[in-house]
């Protein structure tokens, strides 16, 4: 699943450390979702939707393999 | 989050220890300090096993605690660890009944086996979603 964190998190100025204490889980989590290794949980997804006011759709896209 | 999980991580630790320690008591105990008396031999064996107990909820406890990532880390090497050692168990049993090995098959082996394959699993398994 691609998806735009990495970006969004820069224009809010957020480090990973940063993100990860908002949204509840570690950096290594947040550092293994920017690069697409992982993907996020529901509730993952929906508090970061919820931080960068976006829906899910325009930060994670789902691509068929 | 991050402070209830040091404070799960150290729990895990002392009751870890206290296993190991309470285990080390029950095993030499009885033949270096008192002289194999049966009621404190099965006392200290009871205290072990109830530590053992406490060891295991904190171990829950830490892992409930973790991220979805941290979770399936440990799920993915708790599993290989697992299948590993129920087949080199039973492998290493048969070689022992097939008197293939010349020495007694030791459960401790196998316990030494289980803790490396976790500990090796668990560090491969996180370098990959690093």
């Amino acid at each position: 699943m691609k998806n735009r964190l990495k970006v969004l998190r820069a224009e809010y100025n957020y480090t990973q450390e940063d993100l990860a204490d908002i949204i509840g889980v570690s950096r290594q989590t947040i550092n293994a979702i920017e690069k697409e290794k992982f993907d996020p949980s529901l509730p993952t997804a929906f508090r970061i939707s919820k931080l960068f006011k976006l829906p899910i759709e325009t930060i994670f896209h789902f691509e068929e393999l | 989050m991050k402070i209830e999980r040091k404070k799960n991580l150290y729990n895990l630790a002392v009751w870890t220890w206290s296993w190991v320690a309470t285990m080390a008591i029950a095993a030499f105990g009885p033949k270096y300090i008192w002289d194999d008396h049966a009621v404190l031999t099965a006392l200290a064996v009871s205290v072990n096993f109830v530590h053992g107990i406490l060891m295991i909820i904190a171990n829950r406890r830490l892992f409930n605690n973790f991220d979805e990532l941290q979770r399936k880390i440990h799920l993915e090497s708790l599993a290989l660890t697992l299948g590993l050692a129920v087949v080199v168990g039973l492998s290493y049993s048969l070689l022992d009944a097939t008197n293939i090995i010349a020495y007694d098959a030791e459960i401790s082996n196998l316990v030494i086996f289980i803790g490396l394959t976790y500990l090796v699993l668990v560090t491969l398994n996180t370098r990959r979603y690093t």
